[in-house]
């Protein structure tokens, strides 16, 4: 029962226009406005302890028609950026005092400039975050980077951002990610126990729930998936890669598991569960989350790290998932996504690990292709 | 009116081959270094650090030059489509898919034209496929790779903790070359290499300043390219600088006489993206009928923006070195920067219109060139003419269409001026 209406108010909560979302926060936080995070990463802390409500920006799905931003941005440009603009550009983004864009890729770079120009009562930041090794000169650069995203917003909005404030905050996603991470770790021991598409949903709600209500609404819901009843089934065990940022319509992840596939552990908005476990609450905030960015994160495809390459996150991911085969799923023209595709296949081709590509858009809405691919995916597999 | 005299005109002159000559005299020392011992280190062009690598004697190679090489030698697409079979999308970089595909064909290596690097820099300048490529290379010639990162331009300029960072990195690198090659750094030696630099950077400045005159010396977009090659590859050295002294002699005499590149320069026009390389030539014969030059172009300032003073300094090599990669370069700079500088070339250079060549491969140049054409068109009232192709995948040019664009943007532009002339 708790089960069901949570994940039913979760995705209530994705079919809100973001400033739907920010009218409802305000029943509970009056006046309150928002702050957009595009994916995939930003200290979302420090904008909460800024009195702000970090929101989710991942475009609009199928909610709203591409009327302005094409005229932006290409046709071989994803549709996130297209649908992130289009929000702006239609007034969407009203009750938001700003928005924070990060170095993923060259889109998402292009884009934060053109949300500027065209949007100019939004303030609008621009992260760099480190591709370098760990170093000593690499924790200076990323504490630095934080805290200028604290001195700048807080010189925006006019108040200070105290570190009291912001040690509550990473407090209050702290507990957010634990139990994030409790669902996950729980799908993995006992698959079966939470589809696919309802942990997304609720994940991904959190990105548009203020955390004080998030927390409220999960920990309930952990509970009751921990004593919910699991009948086994026939199918090939998989972890999804490559849904970083765009993400995946909720009928392709059903298609997923509709077909034969128990998904065990995916990179679905993976930004807003990306420490392995707590940021500390003690001393300095920002030099905290940025201590933990470097050194306490699971591998993404828009991070160099050369001491630890992707391609051996996603086989240790694997193991760790008990999975047998990856569904690789790049939004279209995603370069970051695209290119690691490569790289992640021969190392699994290495160890003969079964996969599949599956592009898609956010737009898209007839999945009877992709349910063949699968279908074929997962029989192949099955009988094999 | 469209004139076709262009069908047939030579596009080479003196700096073409004096660019010609020191190019292959680089060319010859990588397939030389095939077979011998010499260190080398790929690297990407953009905001590159060559000079740290001359300090050491290595041989830098430039993977994009290999990549653009083969397009306008028009090979490109085999090699696009020998990468695409083992898995590149055809969304894809098309740079790097010809490259990657050249390298498993066996055109690096010991049978190749450039020798298997003993070390690969990726220099992360605003480009965030330059990391995917390189790890790619690193991970297929089981080469050592460094990292570079150079943050983004996030406030206007580089902060001080941002140099900071960049320095400390380059002392990384310095480190590096010093185990590589067993030589000890010598800053006095990269004192000469950077004053060689900031030469070059001098004439490359007075060359592209003389592109104001009318009629311009050179079109700064097709003709630069015999530029590029020797400011981003070979820069650090005495040939270049004294290449450069010679380019800058030889435009300013042009201007003395008054000649230009066109024969009659009837449009002045500022470009901006990379050109299709694999129809290079016809995409230039097709502006070259309406007697239109680029007298500046964004494409050529992917290495370094020097035409607005920055210089490398002997006095501080590294800190030079360093604030160049951050700042001083087209590709760590945001868009809206973009639209200044192309502002800037517009006004000083007294251009026109604008041409966007718009390209699929690379999304650092071409994401948001819609909103370019927005603003300059409708907030300045500048021409602008968007057109699309790829700087290295023949497939998606499309002469006819090409064509068509093009005569009728022109044909407009000059029905306008024949109007505003009646008027006037």
């Amino acid at each position: 029962m708790i089960i069901d209406q949570t994940v039913e108010q979760c995705r209530d909560v994705l079919d809100l226009m973001p400033g739907e979302a920010i009218a409802r926060a305000r029943e509970k936080h009056p006046g309150i406005k928002g702050f957009g995070v595009f994916p995939v990463y930003a200290p979302v802390e420090i904008i909460h302890a800024a009195g702000l409500m970090p929101v989710g920006m991942f475009g609009a799905g199928n909610k709203v028609e591409i009327s302005h931003a094409d005229s932006r941005f290409q046709s071989f440009i994803c549709s996130i950026a297209k649908s992130t603009l289009e929000l702006f550009l239609r007034g969407d983004m009203e009750d938001f005092v700003g928005a924070v864009f990060s170095s993923i890729c060259d889109v998402a770079r292009n884009l934060s400039s053109v949300v500027h120009r065209n949007a100019p009562n939004i303030y609008v930041e621009y992260l760099h975050l480190p591709q370098s090794r760990i170093s000593d000169a690499t924790v200076a650069y990323t504490r630095m980077e934080f805290e200028r995203f604290r001195k700048n917003l807080s010189h925006h909005l006019g108040r200070p951002i105290g570190n009291d404030a912001i040690a509550h905050s990473i407090g209050l996603y702290n507990k957010v990610r634990r139990l994030t991470r409790e669902l996950y770790q729980h799908r993995k021991e006992r698959p079966g126990s939470i589809a696919a598409s309802e942990l997304y949903a609720v994940v991904q709600a959190g990105t548009r729930i203020m955390p004080e209500e998030f927390i409220v609404l999960l920990e309930p819901f952990v509970e009751a998936v921990k004593q919910r009843e699991v009948h086994e089934r026939d199918c090939v065990n998989v972890v999804i890669e490559g849904a970083f940022c765009e993400q995946m319509p909720l009928g392709l992840i059903d298609v997923i598991e509709a077909a034969g596939c128990q998904v065990k552990d995916d990179d679905l908005a993976v930004g807003w569960r990306l420490f392995e476990d707590d940021v500390s609450t003690e001393g300095n905030g920002t030099a905290a989350l940025a201590d933990a960015y470097l050194s306490r994160t699971v591998y993404t495809s828009v991070r160099h790290d050369g001491d630890q390459p992707r391609t051996e996150g996603l086989v240790r991911r694997m193991k760790d998932a008990g999975s047998e085969a990856v569904i690789f799923a790049p939004a279209k023209f995603c370069e970051p996504a695209l290119l690691d595709y490569v790289m992640f296949r021969q190392r699994l081709e290495k160890d003969n690990i079964a996969h599949l590509k599956v592009e898609f858009e956010e737009k898209m809405w007839t999945f009877e292709s992709a349910r063949t691919e699968m279908e074929t995916f997962a029989e192949s597999m099955l009988f094999d | 009116m469209r004139t076709d005299v262009a069908d047939t005109k030579d596009y080479r002159g003196r700096v073409h081959d004096l660019s010609r000559n020191i190019m292959t005299d680089w060319m010859t020392q990588l397939k030389d270094a095939t077979q011998t011992n010499v260190p080398s280190a790929y690297l990407m062009i953009s905001g590159n650090c060559v000079e740290i690598l001359r300090c050491f004697d290595i041989l830098p190679v430039f993977p994009e030059i290999n990549a653009l090489q083969l397009a306008i030698r028009k090979q490109s697409l085999p090699y696009i489509i020998k990468s695409e079979e083992i898995g590149y999308a055809s969304d894809n970089c098309a740079y790097v898919k010809a490259d990657i595909g050249y390298t498993m064909c066996g055109g690096v290596g010991q049978d190749g034209s450039s020798p298997t690097p003993s070390l690969i820099v990726c220099n992360f300048v605003g480009c965030n496929v330059y990391i995917k490529w390189f790890e790619h290379c690193a991970s297929m010639m089981d080469v050592p790779m460094v990292m570079l990162d150079i943050p983004f331009v996030r406030d206007g300029q580089a902060s001080a903790e941002d140099l900071k960072y960049v320095l400390a990195q380059l002392k990384d690198l310095i480190k590096r070359c010093e185990e590589l090659t067993g030589k000890k750094f010598d800053i006095d030696r990269l004192r000469e290499i950077v004053a060689h630099s900031a030469r070059a950077e001098e004439g490359w400045s007075r060359s592209k300043d003389l592109c104001k005159h009318r009629p311009a010396p050179f079109d700064s977009y097709f003709d630069s390219i015999n530029m590029m090659g020797p400011i981003n590859a070979l820069r650090g050295t005495k040939e270049a600088a004294d290449f450069f002294d010679e380019v800058a002699a030889h435009y300013a005499k042009m201007v003395e006489e008054g000649i230009g590149v066109a024969d009659e320069e009837k449009f002045r026009t500022v470009v901006e993206g990379p050109p299709p390389y694999p129809y290079y030539r016809s995409f230039r014969n097709l502006f070259e009928a309406w007697g239109a030059v680029a007298v500046q172009s964004t494409y050529s300032t992917v290495g370094g923006t020097w035409e607005f003073g920055f210089r490398h300094d002997p006095d501080r090599p590294l800190e030079s070195i360093a604030e160049q990669m951050i700042t001083h370069n087209l590709c760590n700079r945001s868009l809206l920067d973009r639209y200044d500088q192309i502002r800037s070339y517009v006004d000083d250079w007294k251009a026109d219109a604008l041409i966007i060549h718009s390209i699929k491969s690379c999304r650092l140049f071409s994401a948001g060139q819609g909103d370019m054409r927005e603003y300059f068109t409708k907030e300045l009232g500048v021409p602008t003419l968007m057109v699309e192709s790829d700087l290295e995948d023949p497939r998606y040019y499309a002469e006819a269409q090409m064509k068509n664009r093009i005569d009728a943007f022109f044909e407009a532009l000059q029905y306008k001026r024949m109007r505003q002339e009646a008027g006037a």
